[in-house]
């Protein structure tokens, strides 16, 4: 209890001394993770929307495929990517792995699928309804596409939010791509692992509790976002 | 002739519409009735487009529908459907009813004269900035009738518009209806369970039971002098169903 005490007067004297070293494992978390959520979020959302107006019938496989995905463990997801940008895998020549970029690929990997998922069902629950009415009411298909989406916006932010939380705190996918380097790929999850390892608890806690912090920080906006521009 | 369906059937697992020959003239207000599950809908969807037949012929103003995507957009644009389950968009009502017009590409002020004109018009001017899912089941109507007239289509199809409604708002919405139909020409095709309400405004009455069009003609005549049992069944209010 003492430990947990200490980590969080740690955590504000962290926040509150504006460590360079923490607030660039703090910058290089969100920008991983927010690149990732905003590519995963390009992929999922037209492609769950897609599968979302067809038939459930004629996406069976799919969907299978799709939830599989969604609840990859991330070190499966960082072994995957791992063994692709390695320098014998068939992205190697690229010289990704070890950085940012091949963090970003893992995180895409693994939230692609649960925006894509989550968007489907979303968008299942009253799609082509609203494409039928959007159809009546004289738009073509890319109009009555869009306003599914628009119409779905609350399911569809959800799906992205989820896919935020779950990147923004997986630490396996990133330890294994990025490698944890101090200065280059650490990020506040490995940064967590490997205080905790050395025992220096009280950093680790206060690491955990900024993670928290700054998550609930992003939410809030999506959220905001999502009850269209009005808090509550 | 507005709209004609020679052989038009659909399938699902089993035949739900039969239609050897339908024909709407312009101008006129049709009802559709008949009992639940007798295809009413079914057919309007089939007319609005957005369910294909599994086979038959459709001609909008004596052209046959085409398979391409682009002119099928035109020819649906001259028609608009009203849903049984009445569904506004997650968004103002003002923004609802100016959606046809939108995706038509009317120019911004044509679209704010005509949207204020007829919420004016519908009694709802001062919920024009109102999220329409705040709305009454009355005001939803009105406004889902409002968003489909807006355009001004030729065909206008109502899937029992007043479903639900007391009977303020369905002599309100009756009124409107009417008024489409005789000042703007607007052919209305209605589907109600109601036999007195397709009395009171239909001129054509077409009586659907099983997926045949068991009768068609003039109201007078299937109220009165019905030719088939069971249109006389339906009309007297002994058909079980
Ligand atoms: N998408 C569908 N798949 C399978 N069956 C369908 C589908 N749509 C309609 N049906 C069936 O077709 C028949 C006619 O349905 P329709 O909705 O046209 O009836 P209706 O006359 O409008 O009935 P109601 O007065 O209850 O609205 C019904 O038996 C219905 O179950
Ligand atoms: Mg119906």
């Amino acid at each position: 209890m003492l430990r947990l005490y200490e980590g969080i007067i740690e955590a504000f004297r962290l926040i509150l001394a504006f460590d360079p070293a923490l607030l660039e494992i703090v910058l290089l978390s969100l920008r991983v993770s927010v690149i990732a959520i905003f590519i995963s979020t390009l992929l999922g959302v037209p492609l769950g929307t897609l599968l979302g107006l067809k038939p459930e019938k004629r996406t069976r496989l799919i969907n299978k495929i799709i939830f599989t995905f969604m609840g990859m463990p991330p070190v499966v997801a960082g072994l995957i990517i791992y063994l692709i940008l390695s320098r014998q895998g068939p992205l190697g020549v690229l010289g990704l792995l070890y950085t940012p970029s091949a963090m970003i690929i893992a995180q895409v990997f693994l939230a692609t699928p649960i925006v894509t998922g989550l968007t489907m069902v979303g968008i299942r629950a009253k799609g082509s309804e609203i494409e039928e009415l959007a159809r009546s009411l004289g738009a073509g298909s890319a109009l009555a596409a869009w306003t599914v989406v628009k119409e779905s916006r609350i399911a569809i932010l959800g799906a992205i939010i989820t896919g935020f939380s779950r990147v923004v705190a997986e630490v396996g996918a990133v330890m294994i791509v990025g490698g944890n380097i101090a200065g280059r790929t650490r990020v506040m999850t490995t940064a967590i692992v490997l205080e905790t390892r050395k025992g220096n608890f009280e950093l680790a806690i206060g690491l955990g509790i900024i993670l928290l912090l700054v998550s609930f920080i992003i939410n809030s906006i999506l959220y905001n976002i999502q009850r269209g521009g009005k808090a509550n | 002739m507005l709209i004609e369906l020679i052989g038009i059937n659909k399938k699902y697992d089993k035949e739900v519409l039969k239609v050897d020959k339908l024909v709407l003239k312009e101008g006129l207000v049709y009802g559709i009735i008949g009992p639940s599950g007798a295809g009413k809908s079914t057919l309007l969807r089939i007319i609005n487009l957005l369910t294909p037949p599994s086979s038959g012929t459709y001609y909008f103003m004596g052209r046959s529908l085409p398979a391409n995507g682009k002119e099928r957009l035109q020819l649906q644009r001259n028609m608009a459907l009203v849903f049984q389950n009445t569904l506004l968009f997650r968004d103002s009502v003002w923004n609802n009813v100016a959606y046809g017009l939108k995706a038509r590409g009317y120019g911004r002020i044509e679209i704010e004269q005509r949207v204020d004109a007829l919420l004016e018009q519908v009694g709802l001017k001062d919920l024009a900035a109102r999220r329409a899912d705040t709305l009454s089941g009355g005001e939803a109507q009105r406004i889902a009738i409002a968003r489909a007239v807006a355009f001004e289509p030729k065909l206008l199809l109502l899937d029992e518009p007043t479903a639900n409604l007391d009977p303020g708002n369905i002599e309100l919405i009756e009124k409107m209806i009417k008024t489409l139909n005789s000042t703007k020409s607007i052919t209305v095709v209605m589907v109600t369970h109601n036999v007195f309400q397709a009395r009171r405004i239909a001129h054509e009455v077409i009586f659907i039971h099983e997926g045949n069009i068991v009768e068609a003609g003039p109201a007078e005549q299937i109220f009165t002098d019905p030719k088939d049992p069971r249109t006389r069944d339906f009309v007297e209010g002994r058909m079980i169903y």
